[in-house]
C-alpha cells in the first residue's frame, strides 16, 4: 500500500506579527500547515500497522527542500517535490495542475490524502480539484479512514450528519483537523531526515508553465480592531457596566 | 446576457445568495437563475422568495457525490449563459466549489463573507493568513465560481418567481459508494442565531464546571458556545457549539468569553459582536485585546459570583 501525502509549506502563522493592519511575514520561519500534518500523521500510521510507504508531495519555493524534512522526520518516507520561487501563493488551480502532473509520475499511488485546507489559505479547493484531474474518487472532511486491500471505508464528518462511504482504491481523502494527534519527531528522526530520498522536479521536467494569477489581492490587512478594553476589577462591576448599556436585565 | 446562478444543497443558504446576487445585479441589470437539484421544497421556497429557478430532476445524482453535482452544475451554467456561480461555503459547497471550477477551467474563491462589484470587478472578502487577516480578492477570468459563508447575507423575502425543469446527462461517480447517513448529535442548538453568547474554552478546570456556566447562560438569556478544543479534544461539548474559523461565525450583541486565549481562529468567529467581555487569569491573554470589557481572575470564581448576583 502506497500512500501519497499532499503538505504545503506556510509561514508559521504563529509568528505572524501585525504592524499597522500589515501582516509582517519577514523572518517569519516556514513550516508545513497544520491539518496536513494530521493528513501525514493518518499515513504513517497507517503504514505502521499495516506496512507500505508514505510520499509527501509539495510544491512551493525552493525553501521547501528545507522545510519538508520536516515531513520526512515525522515518518514520512521519501519526498517529491516541485520547485519554483513563484510557486508560494500561486492560484489554487495552477497548484492543482501541478500536483495532479506530479501523481501522473507517481507510479504506485493507492490512496492520497490531503489536508481538509491549507494552513494559510483555508480554502479546500486543491483536493476536490486534484481528483477532478485524476478522475478518481474522493471524500473530504473524513473523520476516521479504514483501508483494506482494494477499499477504503471514510467516515465523511459535515455540520449536520456523518457520511459513511466506500471507496475503490486508488482514490482519494481529505482530512479534518481533529482525525489524529500529530506525532513530534524526536531528535534522531530529524537528524535521519536530510538522508531520505528526495525527488526534485521543476515546472519544465512536468511540462507545465506557470499561467498569469487569475485571483488578484487588492489589499491584505488585520481587521480594525476598536475594543474598548476596559479593565475591571469585579463581577459586580461588569453587571453595571453591562446593565448600564441594557445587555442584561432585559 | 451572462448572469449569476445560485445553488446551495441547503434551503437557507441558497435564499441568503438569492439576496447577494440581487446585491451584486442590483446595477448590472444581470439575470439571476437559482438551481434546485432533486429538492423540489427549494424550487418551491426559492421561487416563493422572486427567484427564477430551474429545476434539475436526476436520480443518478446524489448529494454524496459532489463531483456528479459539480458535472449537473456544469451543464446549467453552459445552458442557461451563466458567468458568475454562486455557491454557500458550508462544507459540501466549498467542495463542490472546488471541483467545479476546476471542470469549468476557471478560478474560484471560498470562504467568502462579503462581495461589492466595483466597476466590472467583483471584490470579495475573505479571511487570510489562517484568520489573521482580511484579504480583498477577485477573480480576473470571465467565469467566476464564488462559496459565500452562510449567514454573510439576510435571507431573500417573499417574493413571486418562478420554475422551470432542466435536464441533464450526469453519471454517478464510479468507485465512490454511500454506505450509510447519520444524523449527528441531537443537539441541534443554533449558536449563530443567538443574541447572547457565553463561550469556554480550555481554561475550564472540568466537565464538572459545565452546570455552573449554563446557570449563567440562562441567566443572561443566551446560548452557550465554546472553543474548539473544548469540543473536539475534551469532548465535553458538542461540534455545533463551536465558535471560530472551522465553526460557526456569529454576531450576537453580547459576547462574554470565559478562559479562552483568543487565538486568530477563534476571533474570526466572533470579531463582529456589538459587545465583548473577557475574562481570563492571564493579563497578557490575547483575548483581552480584542474585548470590551476585561476581567483578569479566575472564571471559576467570576461565574460563581455572577451568577449570584443575577440570582
Ligand atoms: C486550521 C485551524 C482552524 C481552527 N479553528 C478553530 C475554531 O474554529 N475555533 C477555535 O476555537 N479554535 C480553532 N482552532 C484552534 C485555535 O488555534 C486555538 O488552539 C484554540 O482556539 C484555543 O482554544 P482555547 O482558547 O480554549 O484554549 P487555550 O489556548 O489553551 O486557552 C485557554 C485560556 O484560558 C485561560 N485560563 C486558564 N485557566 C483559567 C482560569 N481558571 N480562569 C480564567 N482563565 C483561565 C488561559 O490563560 C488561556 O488564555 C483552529 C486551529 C487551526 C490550525
Ligand atoms: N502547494 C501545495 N503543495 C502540496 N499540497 C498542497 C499545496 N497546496 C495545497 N495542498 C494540499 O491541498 C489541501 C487544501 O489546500 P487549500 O485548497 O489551499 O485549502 C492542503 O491541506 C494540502 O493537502
Amino acid at each position: 500500500m502506497n500512500i501519497v501525502v499532499a503538505m504545503k509549506q506556510i509561514p508559521d502563522l504563529q509568528q505572524i506579527r501585525i504592524r499597522n493592519r500589515e501582516p509582517v511575514l519577514d523572518a517569519v520561519p516556514l513550516t508545513l500547515g497544520n491539518i496536513d500534518k494530521n493528513a501525514l500523521e493518518a499515513a504513517v500510521a497507517f503504514k505502521e500497522s499495516h506496512g507500505g510507504k508514505v510520499t509527501v508531495l509539495s510544491a512551493g519555493s525552493e525553501d521547501l527542500e528545507d522545510t519538508i524534512k520536516e515531513a520526512l522526520a515525522a515518518g514520512a518516507d521519501e519526498a517529491f517535490l516541485v520547485l519554483d520561487d513563484e510557486l508560494d501563493g500561486a492560484d489554487s488551480e495552477a497548484i492543482a495542475g501541478i500536483l495532479g502532473a506530479a501523481l501522473n509520475r507517481i507510479e504506485d499511488k493507492d490512496l492520497i490524502i490531503f489536508g481538509e485546507g491549507s494552513g494559510d489559505n483555508y480554502s479546500g479547493q486543491v483536493g476536490p480539484r486534484v481528483a477532478e484531474i485524476l478522475g478518481i474518487p474522493l471524500v473530504t472532511y473524513a473523520s476516521s479512514i479504514e483501508i483494506n486491500d482494494k477499499t477504503a471505508k471514510v467516515v465523511r464528518s459535515l455540520e449536520d450528519c456523518e457520511e459513511i462511504i466506500e471507496l475503490t482504491l486508488p482514490a482519494a481523502v481529505s482530512v479534518l483537523a481533529g482525525i489524529n494527534e500529530p506525532r513530534i519527531p524526536s531528535v534522531t528522526q530529524i537528524l535521519k531526515a536530510g538522508k531520505k530520498p528526495k525527488e526534485i522536479l521543476e515546472m519544465d521536467d512536468l511540462g507545465l508553465a506557470l499561467a498569469e494569477k487569475q485571483v488578484i489581492t487588492l489589499s491584505n490587512l488585520a481587521p480594525e480592531s476598536e475594543r474598548k478594553q476596559i479593565l475591571l476589577k469585579s463581577a459586580d462591576e461588569l453587571v453595571k457596566a453591562l446593565s448600564s448599556q441594557s445587555l442584561i436585565g432585559r | 446576457m451572462a448572469g449569476i446562478l445560485i445553488y446551495s444543497d441547503k434551503n437557507d443558504y441558497a435564499l441568503e445568495l438569492l439576496t447577494a446576487a440581487r446585491i451584486i445585479t442590483a446595477s448590472s441589470g444581470l439575470d439571476v437563475r437559482a438551481l434546485s437539484i432533486n429538492n423540489d421544497s427549494q424550487a418551491e421556497a426559492l421561487a416563493g422568495a422572486g427567484a427564477e429557478v430551474c429545476k434539475i430532476n436526476n436520480t443518478a445524482i446524489a448529494l454524496a457525490d459532489a463531483s456528479a453535482l459539480a458535472n449537473a452544475i456544469k451543464q446549467a451554467v453552459e445552458k442557461l449563459d451563466i458567468n458568475t456561480i454562486l455557491l454557500s461555503s458550508n462544507l459540501r459547497g466549498r467542495e463542490l466549489a472546488g471541483r467545479l471550477a476546476q471542470i469549468i477551467g476557471t478560478a474560484c474563491l471560498t470562504g467568502v463573507s462579503a462581495v461589492k462589484l466595483n466597476g466590472d470587478k467583483l471584490e470579495c472578502q475573505r479571511n487570510a493568513l489562517g484568520g489573521a487577516t482580511v484579504a480583498t480578492q477577485y477573480i480576473a477570468t470571465e467565469k467566476k465560481v464564488i462559496a459565500i459563508v452562510p449567514r454573510s447575507f439576510e435571507k431573500a423575502p417573499a417574493g413571486t418567481g418562478k420554475i422551470s425543469e432542466l435536464e441533464v446527462d450526469v453519471q454517478a461517480t464510479p468507485g465512490l459508494k454511500l454506505v450509510e447517513t447519520k444524523a449527528k448529535s441531537e443537539d441541534s442548538v443554533d449558536i449563530e442565531a443567538a443574541e447572547v453568547l457565553v463561550a469556554v474554552g480550555q481554561g475550564l478546570n472540568s466537565k464538572d464546571d459545565l452546570p455552573m456556566v449554563e446557570a449563567l447562560v440562562k441567566a443572561l438569556g443566551g446560548e452557550l458556545a465554546c472553543s474548539k478544543p473544548v469540543a473536539t479534544d475534551k469532548k465535553w461539548l458538542s461540534e455545533e457549539r463551536i465558535i471560530g474559523l472551522s465553526g460557526k461565525k456569529c454576531k450576537p450583541e453580547l459576547a462574554v468569553l470565559l478562559g479562552i486565549s483568543g487565538q486568530v481562529q477563534f476571533n474570526v468567529g466572533i470579531r463582529d459582536a456589538g459587545t465583548i467581555v473577557a475574562v481570563n487569569s492571564d493579563e497578557n491573554a490575547y483575548v483581552n485585546k480584542m474585548a470590551d470589557y476585561v476581567l483578569v481572575d479566575d472564571l471559576h470564581k467570576v461565574v460563581a459570583e455572577l451568577n449570584k448576583i443575577l440570582a
